[in-house]
């Protein structure tokens, strides 16, 4: 913890923190929803969706019940679209029990400003109607710009507004890690 | 990609591969309970037709639909074109509503290049079929039907056979297939080949059994009889004949191949009724396919920033990352840097 990589910044989680986070988030939900019934884990892409799956693990480990898993791709509801030039979509995938009188557990990497989530609130309206809808992060870092809060969180970290928060994946970077980095520090390298 | 779409080759082989992903993506929207996205929500999209047309023009119309852009249809007949309106009073026309994308097709070959040319509009241009020369998203849907039953197309052998001559189809199909890396053959009587063919990147051949024997896919084109002017052919019975793709024909075909039309199609003439309606027939997907790719079209030319407002169209490296969150970029560029 806390140790000091001069080219990527300040290790916030290692793979065992976030491997402990992930183990607790599972026990939350299950906890929260009385088991795993009726459960829909959707990751929003592209590091939320191994979470959601490593999530469903975990909680079929702890459960002997496979919970459904997918991946919802929230690109073309995002708010800033006519910001940028066009983006390439993620990919969908809804468990083909769908999400109608399911609680549906959104899952993603970092929670910031609560837009994503704006975005993927309004995705899973035009999919069907949910029980209820939850949402897990492996790290809340503040500055929400709306009025949002996640109902799982793998860790707190306070951060500056200048600061980037970045998370790896081993499904997708080949290691598991969340590290603050310096936003001056990165334009200098 | 570029703002407009005109022509097959203004598409880089990655440009093809985003626009044939996103269709992959827009595919599964038809599906839901809700077939509509709000991504284009407020934007305008004029489907300009100068032409007939049955699936270009609908499957344009529902691919904004779905993508919540609001639809003006317009065909010449019926509208002040018939009054004799110039093609440039009615594109100044269609700026002063503020169209945001103009999808035109049209007999003249040139006019959408026109469109996009000449000042008059500043939206997007989308060429749906200009005379003889180019009908880009039917090549990108052709290609998409057959990447979704082949997989990657590089080093697939793709056939053409008919009426090269008065085909868009058939000059789009040769430059977006040789961009992918697929090996196209022409096959066709020698009076319905292009002048100029030589230079396509694509070989030609007469003897249609022995394209057929080695290929994965064939593709009949329409035999064109309103655009002839003269006599191609002896006689329609000569060249289903030689040129039609009958029972017998497609049991040439290796087992894995299937068979593709752009429609309409001339039934009995350059392809037979139990040859259309075959399991190996992809035609009616080819109709559905049409719609995603229109969808990824629209979507990749209208959802960004307005290109007057794209200063950089590159350098944004976390502009197809999940960037949701202004602050979170991905490990792997940091990882390169």
């Amino acid at each position: 913890m806390a140790a000091v990589h001069p080219a990527i910044g300040r290790v916030a989680l290692d793979e065992s923190d976030i491997s402990r986070a992930l183990t607790r988030i599972s026990h939350e939900i299950l906890e929260r929803n009385r088991g795993p019934d009726d459960l829909v884990l959707l990751g929003i892409p592209k590091r939320g969706v191994p979470l959601a799956e490593r999530l469903a693990t975990r909680i079929r480990d702890v459960e002997g019940t496979a919970v459904p898993f997918g991946s919802l791709d929230i690109t073309p509801y995002r708010d800033d679209l006519r910001m940028r030039p066009a983006r390439a979509l993620e990919h969908t995938e809804i468990p083909t029990a769908g999400v109608d009188d399911r609680v549906v557990v959104l899952v993603d990497d970092v929670l910031f400003s609560g837009r994503t989530i704006r975005a993927a609130l309004d995705a899973l309206n035009d999919l069907g109607r949910p029980t209820a809808i939850q949402l897990a992060v492996l790290v809340d870092r503040g500055h929400r710009e709306l009025p949002i809060r996640a109902d799982f969180v793998g860790k707190n970290l306070p951060t500056s507004v200048i600061e980037h928060v970045r998370v790896a994946v081993t499904e997708i970077d080949g290691r598991d890690e969340v590290v603050i980095a310096d936003r001056t520090r990165e334009e200098e390298s | 990609m570029d703002r407009h779409l005109l022509s097959a080759a203004d598409l880089s082989r990655d440009d093809a591969a985003l626009v044939l992903d996103t269709a992959e993506e827009m595919r599964s929207v038809a599906d839901r309970p809700i077939k509509k996205l709000p991504t284009l929500r407020g934007r305008t999209v004029v489907n300009l037709f100068f032409e007939d047309s049955t699936r270009t023009r609908i499957s344009f119309e529902v691919a904004a639909k779905r993508l919540s852009a609001d639809t003006i249809n317009f065909t010449a007949k019926g509208s002040s074109v018939s009054k004799g309106e110039s093609f440039k009073d009615t594109a100044l026309t269609l700026q002063a509503i503020g169209a945001d994308a103009v999808v035109v097709r049209h007999h003249d070959s040139g006019a959408p290049h026109r469109l996009a040319h000449a000042g008059w509009i500043d939206g997007s241009v989308v060429n749906a079929g200009d005379g003889t020369h180019e009908h880009p998203t039917q090549a990108l849907l052709d290609a998409f039907t057959m990447r979704r039953h082949l997989g990657d197309l590089k080093g697939r052998r793709i056939v053409i056979v008919g009426d090269v001559l008065h085909s868009r189809v058939a000059r789009s199909n040769a430059l977006l297939l040789s961009t992918l890396g697929a090996e196209v053959t022409l096959v066709g009587p020698p009076t319905l080949l292009p002048v100029g063919v030589e230079t396509w990147p694509v070989e030609i051949g007469y003897d249609l059994d022995q394209a057929l024997a080695k290929s994965d896919a064939v593709m009949m084109l329409r035999v064109q009889k309103e655009r002839m002017n003269a006599s191609y052919f002896p006689s329609a019975r000569e060249y289903a004949r030689r040129y039609g793709l009958d029972a017998r024909r497609m049991a040439l075909l290796p087992e894995h191949a299937f068979v593709l039309h752009p429609g309409p199609m001339n039934r009995g003439m350059e392809i037979t009724a139990d040859v259309a309606d075959a399991a190996r027939s992809l035609i009616v997907e080819q109709v559905a396919n049409g719609v995603a790719i229109r969808m990824a079209v629209l979507y990749l030319l209208l959802s960004g920033a307005p290109a007057s407002a794209q200063l950089q169209d590159d350098g944004d490296v976390d502009g197809l990352e999940n960037d949701h969150d202004p602050a979170v970029v991905g490990a792997t560029e940091e990882a390169a840097s």
